[in-house]
């Protein structure tokens, strides 16, 4: 078997607060292969940004991770020195962050901080091409104008422009993975459509794997191949987009696509799944879903379903994945 | 950015006439007959009863409280805060030559405590609740918590008396001012000043700096690949200022109180010490005179945290 381009395996994540331990993320493994498009889907608190920032290790201090193994492309990333990680970090691993008013620096001009991207990863630092390719990046992420808007501050963008200024830092070295989290939460849905359509863009002239961290599925019908849908801090679904849309096998995956509003079929009302997400500083035993899943039974509230194979590239952790078949 | 200066300007422009109102009330009610405070003593004890009415309408002595002010102001404005009570002296020459002593102490203090609050206070931030951020909260609150004369005293005893490296008294050896010489006699006042002021900076520089370093465009800088020693100085660094350079402005009039008390330590030439001796020997017309430059100094620091905010922060260019 070749070696995955990003393989996570058994991944956990706990943060030590005053009410105790808080299990973030709780073996978790997924595999991204070259070029494909990998969503990771779940509500509030899932556990799906805590696992994509553990990759390259951004997770505060306070963060304890654990996991059997973290390799991009063969290379384990947990035991890398700093420098040896800073040119994974930025160079053939790019990172799209959430709100792109606070994930830029406010008193760095635009251009001072993408070229600042290409210049951390030059062998020979040279600014004045740096600058060059970040006027060359930013009319590829469509910023109209870019020689003059270089020169400008976030505060003097909008907030797709931003967030084109952002995916232009991400695609500077021309990556083989981007890792996108929530990359158009922040954004106004007219303005969603065209970040979407550019990530599309830069995923294709790239060919860069990509992980898209979204509770959006609309978004990841348009753009992922394959989905992960986490709960509670673990994976409770998985499979390929297609699959996963039309005959989802968990509870929760199907509650999801159950509360979507839709266009081709006549329904009065939405339909959404009762109840709140866990509170994971004190979540539910069993199935952690159980106090919300329509197919619960006594054996849900003592017994965790594990994560098995349900069939080729898909699994699922529920008791009762065969009634969804 | 000329917008947003010209009204700080036009702001502090007013404040400045509010306070002038506040100083000439304190004129006004000063012991004694004002016209002693405008005229040189020897004048005054000499001159004849016409010429004192003369002196006196000449001076608007005469008219009502408005008028008064408005002479008052103008001779100010003009550089005429009157004369010595003491020494017949105009003020503004009594106190021309103290200013000199007293803004190259609180400078170099200023630089001092700058110096110590950066460095310690960065450190204390990325280190949070190590030893050294231990320490360097010991060392500030015991900046902040021991009187600056308590530790002059200290200090006088263990670096002129014990060891003898540091001269304690004075601005310079009469018999050899020169440059060296001024800087060996500055070493321990501004050491003692800079680390007196040190404490607050630096606090403020840890828990703004902590804030910054949590920030979202941190990890966006981490997640480029940039080295730690540039996430720090160059991101979360200029953004921590915004906040610190407020409070620099606003501890500069601590700064003189400061200064007054070791300039008496030291017997440093300067405003401080000339404030104090006035008090003493109720010199009024330079103890208005010292109040006037002080809000003419808070309010020119104040200005100049403006003019710097729109160096450090281009979102205020703007507005």
């Amino acid at each position: 078997m070749t070696e995955s381009l990003l393989r996570i395996d058994g991944l956990g994540v706990d943060f030590h607060t005053d009410d105790g331990v808080v299990h973030a993320v709780t073996d978790v493994s997924l595999a991204v292969e070259a070029g494909e498009i990998v969503a990771i889907v779940g509500e509030s608190g899932s556990g799906k940004t805590v696992t994509a920032m553990s990759v390259l290790r951004l997770l505060p201090k306070a963060a304890e991770v654990s996991a059997d193994a973290i390799a991009f492309r063969g290379t384990d990333l947990r035991t890398l020195s700093g420098a040896e990680l800073r040119k994974i970090r930025g160079g053939p691993v790019g990172m799209i962050f959430q709100d792109p008013m606070t994930a830029l620096n406010p008193v760095m001009t635009i251009g001072a901080q993408v070229a600042e991207a290409v210049v951390l990863h030059q062998v020979r630092p040279d600014k004045k091409a740096a600058w060059q390719r970040a006027i060359e990046l930013l009319r590829l992420v469509g910023v109209p104008d870019p020689g003059e808007r270089v020169k400008q501050y976030p505060h003097e963008f909008s907030g797709g422009m931003r967030q084109r200024a952002m995916i232009a830092m991400a695609i500077a070295n021309d990556p083989d993975l981007i890792i996108a989290d929530e990359p158009t939460t922040a954004l106004d849905v007219t303005i969603q459509a065209q970040v979407l359509a550019l990530l599309k863009k830069a995923q294709a002239e790239t060919g860069a794997a990509t992980i898209l961290i979204t509770h959006d599925l609309g978004i990841v019908a348009e753009l992922a191949d394959r989905v992960v849908v986490m709960y509670a801090g673990r994976v409770v679904e998985s499979a390929g987009v297609t699959e996963l849309f039309a005959t989802p096998r968990h509870p929760y995956t199907k509650g999801l696509l159950a509360s979507l509003p839709r266009m081709d079929v006549d329904v009065d009302q939405l339909d959404p799944i009762p109840g709140n997400p866990p509170n994971m500083a004190d979540p539910p035993a069993g199935c952690a879903f159980h106090p919300r899943c329509p197919l619960a039974r006594d054996r849900c509230r003592t017994d965790r379903p594990p994560l098995l194979a349900i069939g080729a590239g898909r699994t699922s952790a529920c008791h009762f994945n065969e009634e969804l078949a | 950015m000329g917008a947003f200066l010209v009204r700080r300007l036009s702001i502090n422009v007013l404040v400045f006439f509010l306070i002038t109102i506040a100083i000439f009330a304190l004129v006004h009610k000063t012991p004694g007959d004002p016209i002693a405070m405008q005229i040189p003593a020897d004048q005054l004890n000499s001159g004849s009863a016409e010429f004192i009415a003369q002196k006196r309408a000449e001076l608007g002595l005469d008219g009502s409280l408005v008028t008064q002010y408005w002479h008052w102001l103008t001779n100010a404005l003009h550089g005429d805060l009157g004369y010595s009570l003491l020494n017949g002296r105009p003020v503004t020459e009594v106190l021309g030559e103290r200013v000199g002593p007293t803004v190259e102490l609180m400078g170099v203090g200023l630089l001092v405590s700058l110096l110590i609050a950066f460095p310690l206070g960065i450190l204390a931030a990325r280190r949070r609740n190590s030893w050294l951020d231990y320490g360097a909260t010991v060392v500030s609150l015991g900046s902040v918590s021991v009187p600056v004369f308590f530790v002059a005293l200290i200090v006088i005893y263990v670096f002129t008396l014990k060891f003898q490296w540091f001269p304690s008294s004075g601005i310079s050896d009469p018999t050899n001012p020169s440059l060296l010489n001024t800087l060996h006699h500055l070493v321990l006042p501004a050491l003692i000043l800079g680390f007196g002021n040190s404490g607050p900076f630096m606090r403020y520089v840890r828990s703004s700096m902590i804030t910054e370093l949590g920030a979202d465009y941190v990890r966006t800088a981490n997640a480029k690949g940039a080295p730690p020693r540039r996430v720090v100085l160059r991101h979360a660094f200029r953004n921590s200022l915004i906040p610190v350079l407020t409070v620099i402005a606003s501890n500069l009039p601590q700064l003189l109180a400061g200064a007054v008390v070791i300039e008496q330590v030291f017997a440093w030439p300067g405003m401080g010490q000339l404030a104090v001796s006035s008090v003493n020997q109720h010199d009024y017309s330079v103890i208005v005179g010292f109040a006037l430059l002080i809000a003419i100094l808070v309010l020119l620091s104040n200005l100049l945290a403006d003019v710097l905010y729109t160096v450090v922060d281009p979102r205020v260019r703007l507005r």
